[in-house]
């Protein structure tokens, strides 16, 4: 673990040497997204609810859903370039070296200006609490921080995932983007908005439902269901299959020989 | 006029290479398709009395997500500003051809090439579709025309724009922040984001003094009848005025930028 914030400080360090470029991309992070939110409030305006569900009920799962991608996005940035890493092979260097695979390929790459849409993602966060006026209970708490800690998860587990697979096609496959972005596009509307069979995919294989919808409905009042505040842990045995494909992709791996 | 051509024909030639990336890509864009139609038609289930019908949106997302490469302005070249950044510009320089010319053939080619390879199989595909999403033929033989035209000029349009971004590259040197500009508003501005008909209205009358919406939602809204023939008519002088501006100032501002050229050694 020391190991890992020693990676997290020298990536940081380095990026902190371009600083223009730094602040520019982060306020480019901020601004992307923001656009999303306005959009967003302007639909709002046409129509007063999306199937029962009203504008800051939809922020606030948006806000939720941001914070984690953004700090998954921050962190695993190593995964989801994965690709380049086995074409120039320098996997075959982090294979040398005496620490696990999954350890270094974290630390092989930090994205620090996805601070920006993080801000924005805490930004929505806050004010649609602060206008849901929740009255807060520890269960509410407790469903909010696991919502955003298990979808760091689940997005992680996405991420390695299309990493494993590249172990097969060397090619960085755009295909995983479907699961990545059009998940976090898709979680920022509650996904009972949806049609049923999406519902069942993205609940049970694909576990954005445990970890964003259902504790939504406990905090929002809209089911009384304690179990609901205990289906983001869903996101941890999501990982398991994400992590057995990781080591048989490494089983697997030749060396492209560049 | 005609080495031209060839520049345009090489860069297609060299977009069709990547066939696993069209694919890919078709099926990345089908999802999205199905998913904002989705997201649309939760909102209008209790409220369906809007400017525009749910039924044009879902034509609108369609022609969106099949002619995603010629309406999207990240499309990004990263050789052309590699050339700029690395000072390779000096060769490009050195031949006998007009810049301009030259990398506006390129970033066409690009275009035209990935346009044909997902354009049409999303096309056929959405026509196949079950009905409410489907997507139907033009409203009439008239809207079909006009919607060629007018696409024509839209990505005669979404070009001379895209080549804006490369000729700031010249100043700022990096392409992330003019990218990031012309992706967030001009996306927006466009309608690409939220259909412009469901935009208030100061927002709409923003829309129609900036060039963007020319280059995407008014094709897409004379395919699915919102935009009657009359206004469409109107509509291609505002395009044709649009592409006099854009393409001359872009030509002038490019010469310009060339004089303060300086390469550095190395």
């Amino acid at each position: 673990m020391s190991l890992y914030w020693k990676y997290v400080k020298v990536h940081f360090m380095s990026q902190m040497s371009y600083k223009k470029s730094f602040i520019l991309l982060t306020i480019g992070q901020f601004f992307v997204p923001f656009m999303i939110i306005i959009s967003m409030y302007l639909l709002f305006q046409r129509f007063d609810h999306i199937m029962g569900w009203t504008l800051y009920e939809v922020a606030l799962c948006y806000g939720v859903i941001n914070l984690g991608y953004s700090i998954c996005e921050c962190f695993s940035r190593g995964f989801d370039t994965f690709s380049s890493l086995i074409r120039n092979g320098n996997f075959d260097r982090i294979m040398l070296r005496p620490r696990g695979t999954i350890l270094q390929v974290f630390g092989s790459k930090f994205e620090f200006t996805r601070i920006g849409r993080f801000l924005q993602g805490l930004m929505v966060f806050i004010i649609s609490l602060y206008k849901l006026k929740l009255d807060y209970t520890i269960w509410i708490i407790l469903a909010l921080t696991l919502m955003i800690l298990c979808g760091i998860v689940v997005f992680t587990g996405i991420y390695i995932i299309g990493a494993s697979l590249c172990f097969y096609t060397v090619e960085g496959i755009e295909i995983v983007n479907i699961f990545t972005d059009g998940g976090r596009e898709m979680s920022k509307y509650p996904l009972g908005i949806y049609k049923k069979e999406v519902q069942k995919i993205f609940t049970l294989i694909i576990p954005f439902g445990m970890i964003n919808y259902y504790p939504l409905m406990y905090v929002l009042g809209k089911s009384h269901k304690l179990v609901h505040v205990f289906y983001p842990l869903y996101g941890f045995i999501f990982l398991i299959p994400c992590l057995l494909a990781w080591y048989r992709g490494v089983k697997h791996y030749k060396s492209t020989g560049s | 006029m005609k080495q031209y051509y060839s520049f345009l024909r090489l860069s297609i030639v060299k977009g069709l290479q990547y066939k696993t990336a069209a694919i890919a890509g078709i099926l990345t864009q089908f999802c999205f398709g199905f998913l904002f139609i989705m997201i649309f038609e939760a909102f209008y289930t209790h409220q369906p009395t809007q400017p525009i019908s749910l039924n044009q949106i879902i034509q609108m997302v369609w022609l969106q997500q099949s002619f995603l490469v010629f309406i999207m302005l990240w499309h990004r070249d990263s050789e052309l500003y590699n050339m700029i950044t690395t000072g390779n510009i000096c060769y490009e320089l050195c031949r006998p051809t007009n810049l301009y010319h030259h990398w506006y053939a390129r970033l066409l080619g690009q275009r035209l090439s990935g346009a044909f390879l997902r354009c049409l199989p999303i096309l056929l595909a959405a026509l196949l579709m079950p009905e409410p999403y489907k997507l139907h033929l033009p409203v009439s033989l008239t809207a079909m025309m006009l919607f060629i035209v007018t696409m024509i000029l839209a990505l005669i349009i979404i070009v001379g724009l895209s080549m804006l971004i490369y000729i700031s590259i010249f100043y700022t040197l990096s392409p992330a922040g003019s990218f990031l500009l012309m992706a967030v508003f001009g996306e927006f501005f466009a309608g690409l984001t939220i259909p412009i008909p469901l935009m208030p209205l100061w927002l709409q009358r923003i829309c129609n003094l900036l060039p963007f919406r020319y280059a995407s939602d008014l094709p897409f809204r004379i395919y699915n009848g919102h935009i009657g023939t009359e206004e469409a008519l109107i509509s291609i002088i505002i395009q044709l005025f649009w592409i006099i501006i854009i393409i001359g100032g872009g030509k002038i501002w490019m010469g310009r930028s060339l004089k303060k050229v300086i390469v550095m050694g190395g």
